[in-house]
């Protein structure tokens, strides 16, 4: 057995957090199967055993979704996984999901009383193992459903956002219909996460879940193109807007549009959800690039730089300008990018694109940094290192900076105020927007943010829709 | 999924393909487009909307053969399905009272400046307009033109029809006109586009362009679409597709527009059509 961390024997309290066995990195680096195999049922008994099952929870305050998490343990340590993934579906209808790619260790296990001992509750391993667990038995167990209210509520965009509206919806007796404007549903679990970190059977078995509830999917279907927020209106008692992420950010330096240079966006959507890794079994054209820098040093910026090793590439190197101490990456996922060969480049900042003859970049001009005093973020500012230029020789570049809100719902529904930024203007507790019987939430609100986020703020969002359809306030 | 309603060669390697998609055909106004997913397991292509029928909910589109995924849509046959047809995405084109416009088209433009003249016509303006080609065998719609314009001129390559050349002699075409055009709108390859541009710089004519980058989404997520136009970065999707011509960094487009040439065309060599196009200056083809 693979232990995280060093068995206490002195203690009574069992601290062997329980490591979930992985692929190894050399294989891993070539294929594009999930990286993590997930708890055995031997582990996930193992580890839910150490839970204190303390009286009051702290992990459960760490929970955007609030999940009753003693209490979905508590029957893991009794074997009785129905019980438990029923408890766990309460609070959270996609468990699959956030078990994968919720950053737990900032959240739910960074209040476990254990973490200072060492030996903090795998949480997110534990919920994972649930999910699979029902998947695997091969039937689902259908929730009982509010009875019907009649109400009809349109749900702009199927990322986690509009899924958790979407389930919690449906759960309280609403009539619920997801528009999609790409071909399928998912948004950024289907078209950003790759295939290796969160498999798109899984995604696609939690549709299938919601579509069992009875939710209605409309794919290939913009919502402010082929139908206005207004024209929806007409139709549905209530609209949330949870449309995600837009237009990528650049730099603004020099080169940026030469060809080689790809937005993440591009980049992932091509290899997930056009199937490009699959090329050329997929009429997806891809390019072979030998030596990939990816900008950015963020969970998106990581996964594009694991996927340039799987494309085939010899070379792939995360360039950013702070420390590794400073990556905004969850620490799983840049370890699991350095092991499987990730080169990190650290302390540099790229300053020009430089293209050859045809239009294709060639190299990049990068000025090394070091850290100078902590920013309104608490990180240390990065500050040039005057004289420290150099050329790094390269194929192709991903700039993973993050994105604007996606401009397409504002853009064409008067009244739906925006901030400076372009975000929604929603307030934080409900989700309610500047007009009438519209909510949003997700990255459409607060900008770049986690899957977990966005789930949260659908969650509040859905309360708030449902105490409108049901008593007229909002 | 939208029911393919008739799918036809329309002259060699252009093809016309009308889909049952009623609510863009209610929707759809001049200049937009559509993405198009060919096969399940593809890539999605933004094509230009042609024409459309709200009545009989249809839209047809044009569009040249020249790689994997148009390759897939040359195959379909009236009774099949598109797996994805999604819009109408872009901004219209600008339809207002203008005075002279001058429309020319080329390759799959020709198609999509059907609505636009359609629509300037409609708004009271004077529609002329250039067809440009290799050979007169290439140029199609003639009959749904003559209609609309006051005059229709053609460029051949070969001299086969109209004037010989390529589009830059469209400044003796011009100068034959008895009135100078008051505002140009190009449709078509990126040559061309570039080229008349270029031409109409000189000549003081404002010239909108209808571009056609690479895109994946067409809803201002991917990024794929961007250029430069006057020193700024636009998205061709959300921004556009329609750009003021004299202000598009064109040698920066026309790389970008090519960067899947050589994918393409290793997808394509089953057929020796595309390569024959070669000759021409297309832009997917130089």
């Amino acid at each position: 057995m693979n232990d995280d961390k060093t068995q206490e024997k002195t203690s009574k309290i069992d601290l062997n957090r329980r490591a979930m066995p992985h692929q190894s990195p050399k294989i891993r680096r070539n294929n594009f199967e999930e990286v993590a195999l997930g708890y055995t049922q031997e582990l996930a008994e193992a580890e839910a055993s150490r839970c204190l099952q303390c009286k009051k929870p702290r992990c459960q305050t760490g929970c955007p979704v609030g999940i009753d998490i003693p209490a979905f343990i508590g029957c893991v340590k009794k074997g009785d996984f129905a019980a438990g993934i029923k408890k766990l579906k309460e609070k959270n209808c996609l468990p699959a999901i956030s078990g994968r790619v919720c950053p737990q260790e900032s959240q739910c296990e960074s209040k476990c009383i254990l973490l200072n001992k060492g030996g903090e509750i795998a949480i997110g391993r534990i919920e994972r193992f649930l999910a699979d667990w029902e998947a695997a038995q091969g039937k689902i167990d259908l929730p009982e459903k509010a009875k019907p209210t009649g109400k009809k509520v349109a749900i702009v965009g199927s990322g986690p956002a509009g899924l958790t509206v979407a389930g919690d919806l449906i759960m309280l007796g609403h009539e619920v219909t997801i528009f999609e404007a790409l071909h399928k549903a998912g948004g950024v679990l289907v078209y950003g996460i790759p295939e290796f970190r969160l498999p798109k059977a899984i995604v696609a078995r939690e549709l299938d879940y919601l579509k069992m509830l009875g939710v209605k999917v409309f794919t290939d279907f913009v919502v402010g193109k082929t139908r206005s927020i207004d024209e929806l209106l007409q139709e549905f008692d209530a609209v949330f807007v949870g449309t995600g992420a837009g237009l990528p950010w650049f730099m603004d330096i020099p080169g940026e549009n030469l060809n080689g240079v790809y937005s993440a966006n591009e980049y992932l959507t091509r290899m997930n959800l056009m199937k490009g890794y699959l090329a050329p079994k997929a009429a997806t054209p891809v390019k072979k690039h030998l030596k990939v820098a990816v900008v950015g040093g963020g969970n998106v910026a990581m996964d594009s730089a694991r996927t340039a090793l799987r494309m085939g590439a010899a070379e792939s190197h995360i360039v950013y300008r702070r420390s590794h101490k400073e990556l905004p990456a969850r620490a799983e996922e840049a370890e699991n990018a350095e092991e499987e060969g990730v080169i990190f480049d650290v302390l540099t900042l790229p300053l020009a694109y430089i293209g050859d003859e045809n239009g294709w970049i060639k190299e990049i001009e990068c000025l090394k940094m070091e850290l100078g005093e902590p920013d309104a973020s608490g990180r240390r500012t990065p500050v040039e290192v005057p004289g420290s230029n150099f050329r790094m020789p390269i194929d192709a570049v991903v700039v993973a900076i993050g994105n604007s809100p996606n401009p397409l719902v504002p853009q064409t529904t008067p009244g739906l105020d925006t901030t400076k930024r372009g975000t929604l203007v929603a307030d934080p507790e409900t989700g309610r927007t500047t007009r009438d019987k519209v909510w949003a939430g997700g990255d459409i609100v607060t900008g770049a943010a986690t899957v977990i986020l966005a789930m949260g703020a659908g969650r509040k969002a859905a309360n708030a829709i449902h105490e409108y359809l049901t008593t007229g306030k909002q | 999924m939208n029911k393919v309603i008739e799918r036809s060669m329309i002259v060699p390697n252009m093809h016309v393909l009308v889909v049952e998609a009623p609510e863009i055909a209610t929707k759809v106004r001049p200049g937009q487009f559509v993405i198009v997913r060919g096969a399940e397991e593809g890539e999605r292509i933004p094509l230009s909307i042609a024409d459309y029928d709200p009545e009989k909910g249809t839209i047809t589109i044009v569009f040249m053969e020249v790689g994997a995924s148009t390759s897939v849509l040359a195959g379909l046959n009236a009774g099949d399905e598109v797996p994805t047809c999604v819009g109408p995405l872009g901004n219209e084109t600008v339809i207002d009272t203008f005075g002279n416009v001058l429309l020319i088209g080329g390759c799959y433009g020709i198609g999509s400046l059907y609505p636009v003249a359609k629509a300037l016509k409609a708004k009271g303006n004077k529609v002329s307009i250039v067809l440009e080609a290799r050979s007169s065998y290439l140029i199609y719609w003639l009959d749904k033109y003559v209609p609309l314009a006051d005059r229709i001129y053609t460029i051949t390559r070969d001299g086969s029809m109209g004037t010989k050349g390529h589009i830059s002699r469209l400044p003796d075409v011009i100068h034959g006109m008895r009135e100078k055009p008051d505002r140009i709108i190009v449709n078509g390859c990126t040559y061309l586009m570039a080229h008349t541009s270029e031409v109409t710089r000189d000549l003081a004519i404002p010239t909108v362009v209808n571009l056609n980058p690479i895109m994946i989404d067409g809803t201002g997520m991917c990024g794929v679409c961007r250029v430069t136009v006057g020193g700024q970065m636009k998205f061709a999707c959300v921004d556009g597709p329609e750009f003021n011509g004299h202000d598009i960094d064109w040698k920066e487009f026309l790389a970008r527009r090519k960067a899947y040439l050589r994918e393409e065309s290793l997808f394509f060599r089953r057929s020796d059509a595309a390569f024959a196009h070669k000759e021409g200056k297309c832009a997917w083809h130089e």
